[in-house]
Parts: C-alpha cells; structure tokens; sequence
C-alpha cells in the first residue's frame, strides 16, 4: 500500500523552537473537491459503530462536498458550492446520534470527523477478539471482544510550542498541505485539495489529536536544529550561479525531506481499507504494519481516480500504541492462540501473558490464568 | 586599529545594541514575541548599560531613539542621579533637558508621575521639571489638558504658582471667575454647553458625555480644536477633515495601510501624492543624490506586526520606499512577495529574500537598502549566503577598500527580545534599526559602524558630534 504524494511539491521549513512545518504546495487545486471547517454547536457527538457506541469530543468536522464532473474548470472548484454549503450549524441541535464516522451530510456532501477514522481503524483492529474460546481468555473477551478499548492523546494545543508555531507560520501561495515535526520526529501530514481550504483550516491543526511521543517532546522543548546546508562559495563566478546553487538546494532539501524525513509516513506492508466512494473520490483509511520501534503512522485519505491524495492527515503512534498494535496483530495471525503466539515472538506463555498485562491487555485473560504466571514469574 | 582591544570590540558592539534595541523596541508585543519578553529583554537591556557605559547611555538621547526609551533613559538617569559627579551630571541635564523639548508632553507628564511613584525627587529632578515647565508654550492650555498630571507633578516638585493657577489647580470650585479665558471656560463648561466647544478635544469629550451631548453633533462643533493625530485617528469614523500633505511619512505609510485594498484604489491619486509629498519632504536637499539605490521590502506575513503595533514592520518598509525613490536617481523597489503595485500590499506570503537579493544584485546598484525583520525563511538563511558570496566573490569591489564596493545596509523595524538586538542577516552586512523611516539617512550613516571596521574610538567621537549637534553647541 503506497500512496504518492503527487502534485505536492515540498517548500522551505519554517522553524519555531522545536516545532517544524514543512510546507506542500501544489501547482493547481485538485478539481471537484473542497474541504472546510463546520464547528459544531454542541460538544458532543454520538456515533453508533455497529453494537458499540463510540462517544468522542468533536470540537469540529470538515465537510467534503464535490461538484458533478462539470467539464468546465472554471467552474469546478469554489465558489459555487461554498455558496450552497456555508449555513451555519443549526442553532442548539440536541446531541446528534449518527450512524457512521463518515456520513452523507447532504446530496453533494460527506461529513467526517477529523482524523477520527483513522482512530476508530486503529482502536477496532482485531477488536472482535477471539474467534476461539482457548481456555486463557477471559469469558467476557471472548463474548464482547477488546469492548470498551481506549487510547488516550492529546490536543494540539497541549504540545508546547505548536500553537506559537502555527500562529506566526508564512503561508505560502499556493500551499494546500503541511507536515508537522515535533523534535525533528514527524506527527502530522495534513494535505487538503484546494488552497483557500488550508488558509481556513490551517488554524484547526492545534485541535487535532497528538500521541504522547509528540506531547513529551515539545515538553522537553530541544530547538530543532539548523537543517539548511551553506552553499559554498567556490565555483560560484556570477549571481546566474549563485541562483542555480539555490535552486540545487532547495531540490536537495526537497528529496531530503521526502526520503528521509517523511520516508515512514506511507508502510509499504501497511493496510488500506476503503470506507466510502464519493463520485470518483475514494475515502479511507491506512494502518501501518506496527514494527517494534520505528515510526507507525495512522491515518485517513481522500484519493481521485487517478490515485493523487487530495486530502490527507496522519496521526503518529506512540511506542505503547505500535506495541499494542503489534501484539494484536501477532494474536491474530496465530488465532488468539497463546501457546502459537508465544511461539512466533520466541517466548514461553507467562512472558507472552505478562507482556499483555503490560501492554494494558491484562483484562482479556482469565485472571486466575494471569495470576498463575505472575506466580511463576515471582519464584523464578 | 592595533591599538584595539577586546574590550574595546565588546564595548562597541554593546553599544550598537542597546542602540539598535532603543530606537526599534517599544515595549509592545512583536510578532513573534510578546510584550512581557519585549519589557523584561528591554529592562535588562537598560540597566546593563547604564551600570557600564553611562556616558553612552546618556549619549543615546541624542540618537533617534524612540520615545519610549527617551523616557526610560532619562528616568534611569535621575533615579541615579547621585552616582556620578557634579561635571557629568551637569551634561546629562543638558541632554535629559534637550530631549524632553522634543518629547510630547503627555509622555514627559507620565515620566514625571512615574518619578513621583518612584519616590525620586532630587534636586536634579526638581530641576528639571521645574525648567520643562518654565519653558512650556501655553502653560495654561497644559494646565487644563494635563490638569491631573499637572497637579501631581506640582506637588511632587513644589514647584511655585500664580494665584490663579493654584487655585485652577486645587481650589476650583472656590473661583467666582477667573481671569485666564481658558481657565474661565474651563469653569463654564461645567455648567455651559457651548463652553466646551473652546477647550482641548480630550477634555471636552469629558463633559460633552457630562452634558449628554449627541456625539455627531460634538464632533462636528469641535473639529477646529482637534489636533493633527486626533483628526487622522477619527477621519474613518467620524467624517472629519484631514489633510494628508502635513502627516509625518510612516505614519502616513501606516494610514494608508490601514485603508480597504478597494479603498485605496480608489483613492490612489490622492493617496500616493501625499505619500510622495511627506518623503519629498523628508529627504529637503539630499533629494536625488543617492545615485542608483535598489531595495528589497519585506511583505510577508509577519510584516503584520502584532495587535498593538499593526502593520508596522510593513508601514516602515512603505515609508522607505517613497523615501528611497525621492532619495535616489534611480530607484528599484523588489517585494518579497513580487507584487509591485506598493499601495496595494498587505502582509501575506513567506519571506523569500534570499532570492529576491540575488535579483536585487542583479539590477547593478550603488546602494542596497534591505528592509526587513530578518526572518529569512524560503529557504531560510539563503540571504547570509548570498550576501556572504557576494561579499567575498562577486562584488566587484571585493578586493578593495569598502568604500568601493556596493553598500548594503539592512535595517530593521523589529527588536528581537531574545538576542538583546534587532535579528541580522550575515556578519559582513551592516544592520541598523529603524523606527520611522525618517531616520533612514542617519541610520544608514551609523550603520558603518556595525561593520565592525570602525573602532570605538570612532565611534565615541560619532556620538560625541551627535550630541553636540543636539545641544546645538560647537564640540
């Protein structure tokens, strides 16, 4: 699974204490698709996932809403359909109780949750549980599955320095997404179709979701350093060449960036599961493939027919989250069999059960099972 | 120059940036930092020199610093009066005494109560507000628009009163009449509608609320006793006349800014000969003896100042670029964003310089004026580059004295609480700060000494002129 970020084009970084914004600009707006800001009235929002209800904080949603193939590119973004779309909220809406993540909002429109998607693949990963009843499970995790499974981030506005960072950020003509770095580690693509649409939502990133990995290290508040590369004076015998030695390095940090930098965003033995079609718009979501100790990337795309992503945000995982992550995934591809998994990681069943515990899945053993081995762990 | 010591290079290097500091920083939030970083950095920044070099720090009153650091300097320097000897304390007075002149007078009355908090009250301060005082215009027209602050500062200094102002002052309402006509309409006012109409606009605002007068018709009877700033601060909201020829160029600059982009098309004509007028002005006889001047200006989006200082960056920036095309005989303005239509800007956009000093570089000047708040960010720290390779490679004058080489000054309208000075582009290139474009031509000059070829020695006797010069006495 690999998407291409085609059409972006990486632009100078723009440095706040530890907190860098790449810039993506794009030549021309993707057609047919516009993104914005709809701030809800009410707080809270119920979704119904099936059997589960899941309750999230919604401080806001975008609205994608698309244009029927009108042939005619003058027409096709903007105006029009911003005109139809820009009623507000309905005034004190009781609690709304929606079916899915991704909805239909109107004939032309889907509503979706930022980045919630992308959580909701990664927090129902392997979430029926045990297809099995193997006697170690506890009976509830058999009967209800991962039911209630939490995760806990934190608000943009919580990592130091990222509100000072967007504020003073010199959006660049042209610019429809960004890539944020915390200490030099990535914690969000954010690409939308259109640049009017960043301008708007540029804002909303401070209310976006982050993992604890990026919250510790704006806490920690290193400065990042100086990535530029000086450009050395031999050779140079006019201003003809000292513009050409810019362009150079401007290509150099370009593909520095999207090779090395951002070269984890997309796993290439990730999964992709596609939620919703939208006329020639695909919505869905990736899950990376959870490697120990290495960046893991969730997060949800809107791609055209051609594959181009017009719109994009990642959330990066933290350590305990790709541990947990990848020990669901390990209990899966053996089944929920403890005995097999233990096996595949090169451990015996009590360091297998412990780890769980550890993980913050001791809930889904048989507690006798679980005390068993923390017994056997305690003589040895 | 063998002669030069560390010290020496220290001490000058502090120096050009407590100056830099003095004439950009006001206190008030930047763009990137906020007004608690600007005081504390600021704060530091005085005390610093006036512990070390207090003969500079007095000297700087004779710089253009800006007025709020005028204030602060000549606070500091009565508040420790007593430090220094009777020989030294004599010149500070001549230069505190200098300064206050051109000083408004609300700041110097807010500097004298800050005095009377301060609880200063030596014989040197007493001194010098009781000359201030003396040397008013109108005493009159203060005592009734300042009547408070005149009263504080009154009896903080003991100083000595007419009769009738004693009794303007404490006894008001004991006066059948008084003999002073404003005094007496001040008196009437309380009672008399059309009494408000002769005093200051500030005041009688006061009792035009009082009377419950209508504000349109208030307005429209007291626009002749409106002062320039006043009539500039209520033309968009109140209809009042402006004459745009008199404005001072920035503020002129940050008028303009201040206008709708359509607004501005419409009034362009008008707009821009003001604009043209004011830095004719400015420039008198140098006008056109700059030879070929190109300029890169920044508009980018931190251009925007902050909430307290809107657009100021940009508005500097505006001003020079009238300055420079009246100062120049051939005159090439470069935005950073590209755009070159000056009066329809506003700050958006990164801030490529790098780039646009490499095309500056291209149209051959004589002189380079960058005016910038030095955060080259597309790429960032491209500018130090290009301006480092030019300097030692591509200038044609590289080899020789600097006098033959292509000036490059940057000056900048931001003061960077962090570094304790405005932020620099390349060590081989000058920066200066710069409040109001006015000052372009003298910061240009003073600039030459941030190159660090100039000694202090030098630039000692620089600010020795220019307080001579200020006092208006022979050196």
């Amino acid at each position: 699974m690999t998407f291409a970020l085609d059409g972006l084009e990486t632009g100078p970084a723009q440095v706040w204490s530890s907190v860098r914004l790449v810039p993506l600009i794009r030549d021309e707006p993707v057609p047919h698709l516009r993104l914005h800001r709809k701030a809800y009235q009410e707080p809270v929002s119920v979704v119904d996932v099936g059997g589960a209800v899941y309750v999230s904080f919604v401080p806001h949603a975008f609205v994608a809403s698309w244009s029927d193939g009108d042939p005619r590119p003058a027409a096709s973004y903007g105006t029009r359909l911003l005109e139809r779309d820009t009623g507000d909220a309905p005034p004190r809406m009781p609690v709304r109780v929606t079916r899915r993540m991704a909805r239909r909002a109107g004939k032309d429109r889907l509503r979706f949750l930022p980045l919630h998607l992308a959580v909701e693949g990664y927090l129902a990963l392997h979430f029926g549980g045990p297809e099995t009843a193997w006697e170690e499970w506890a009976r509830k995790t058999v009967a209800h599955g991962l039911s209630p499974r939490c995760e806990e981030t934190y608000l943009g506005l919580q990592v130091r320095g990222l509100e000072d960072a967007l504020r003073i950020f010199e959006i660049h003509p042209g610019q429809c997404g960004v890539m944020v770095y915390v200490a030099d580690a990535l914690a969000s693509a954010f690409v939308v179709p259109h640049p009017d649409d960043y301008r708007a939502l540029h804002p909303t990133l401070v209310e976006d979701l982050f993992g604890e990995l990026i919250y510790m290290y704006g806490l920690l508040g290193a400065p990042a350093a100086d990535l530029s590369a000086r450009i050395d004076g031999t050779g140079i015998g006019s201003l003809d060449d000292l513009r050409a030695a810019a362009e150079l390095r401007q290509e150099e940090w370009a593909s520095f960036h999207d090779g090395v930098m951002a070269g984890r965003l997309f796993d290439a033995d990730g999964s992709r599961q596609v939620v919703q079609h939208l006329r020639g718009f695909e919505l869905s979501r990736f899950l990376p493939s959870f490697a120990l100790r290495e960046e893991n990337h969730i997060g949800e795309t809107i791609t055209d027919e051609a594959g181009r992503v017009a719109y994009l945000k990642s959330f990066r995982l933290s350590d305990a989250q790709v541990r947990r992550g990848y020990l669901l995934k390990k209990l899966a591809e053996h089944d929920w069999r403890l005995s097999a998994t233990a096996a595949a990681l090169g451990a015996d069943k009590a360091a297998l059960a412990l780890r769980l515990e550890r993980a913050g899945f001791g809930y889904l053993l048989r507690q006798d099972v679980l005390d068993h081995y923390r017994a056997q762990r305690r003589t040895t | 120059m063998m002669s030069e010591t560390f010290a020496d290079l220290v001490a000058c290097e502090d120096v050009l940036m407590f100056v830099n500091a003095a004439i950009t920083s006001t206190g008030q939030r930047e763009f990137h930092h906020d007004a608690g970083e600007q005081r504390l950095s600021l704060d530091f920044l005085h005390e610093y020199m006036l512990e070390n070099y207090r003969e500079v720090y007095a000297a700087a009153l004779a710089l253009d610093v800006n007025d709020h650091n005028a204030a602060i300097i000549v606070r500091n320097l009565l508040v420790r009066a007593g430090e220094v000897g009777v020989e030294r304390r004599r010149r500070e007075g001549l230069l505190i005494a200098r300064r206050l002149e051109t000083l408004p007078p609300q700041r110097v009355y807010r500097l004298f109560r800050e005095l009377r908090r301060l609880g200063v009250n030596n014989r040197r301060t007493r001194a010098v507000i009781r000359d201030w005082m003396a040397a008013r215009r109108d005493p009159a027209f203060d005592f009734v628009k300042y009547r408070g602050a005149v009263k504080d500062v009154v009896r903080h200094a003991h100083l000595r009163l007419g009769d009738e102002q004693h009794d303007f002052l404490f006894t008001p309402h004991r006066v059948k009449s008084f003999r002073t006509p404003i005094f007496e309409q001040w008196r009437r006012a309380h009672y008399e509608q059309a009494a408000i109409y002769e005093l200051p606009y500030t005041v009688a605002e006061g009792f035009a609320a009082k009377h419950g007068i209508a504000r349109e018709v208030f307005l429209e009877r007291i626009e002749p006793k409106m002062t320039r700033l006043e009539r500039l601060r209520l033309h968009k909201s109140a209809d009042v006349q402006v004459d745009l020829g008199e404005m001072p160029l920035t503020r002129l600059a940050s008028y303009v800014l201040s206008l709708p982009l359509d607004e501005r098309a419409e009034r362009r004509a008008e707009l821009s000969r003001a604009l043209r007028t004011a830095a004719r002005r400015v420039a008198g006889a140098a006008r056109g003896s700059w030879g070929r001047v190109t300029a890169v200006l920044d508009d980018s989006y931190s251009s925007l100042g902050s909430g307290q200082k809107r657009r100021r960056p940009l508005a500097v920036a505006l001003a020079a670029h009238y300055l420079l095309e009246a100062l120049a005989r051939e005159f090439t303005p470069l935005w950073t964003s590209g755009r070159t239509d000056e009066l329809l800007l506003y700050p958006s956009g990164p801030t490529p310089l790098g780039l646009r000093i490499i095309d500056a570089l291209g149209t051959g000047p004589e002189r380079l004026l960058i005016v910038s708040d030095g955060w080259d960010n597309a790429p960032p720290g491209l500018a130090a580059d290009v301006l480092r390779v030019w300097r030692t490679r591509l200038d044609p004058g590289h080899r020789l004295a600097p006098g033959h080489r292509v000036l490059i000054v940057h000056l900048n309208p931001v003061y960077e609480a962090g570094d304790f000075d405005v932020r620099r582009l390349a060590p081989g290139v000058p920066t200066a700060g710069v409040r109001d474009a006015e000052n372009l031509p003298t910061l240009v000059e003073l600039a030459r000494f941030a190159e660090g070829r100039v000694g202090l020695d030098k630039l000692q006797a620089h600010l020795d002129d220019r307080a001579a010069r200020f006092l208006g006495v022979p050196a």
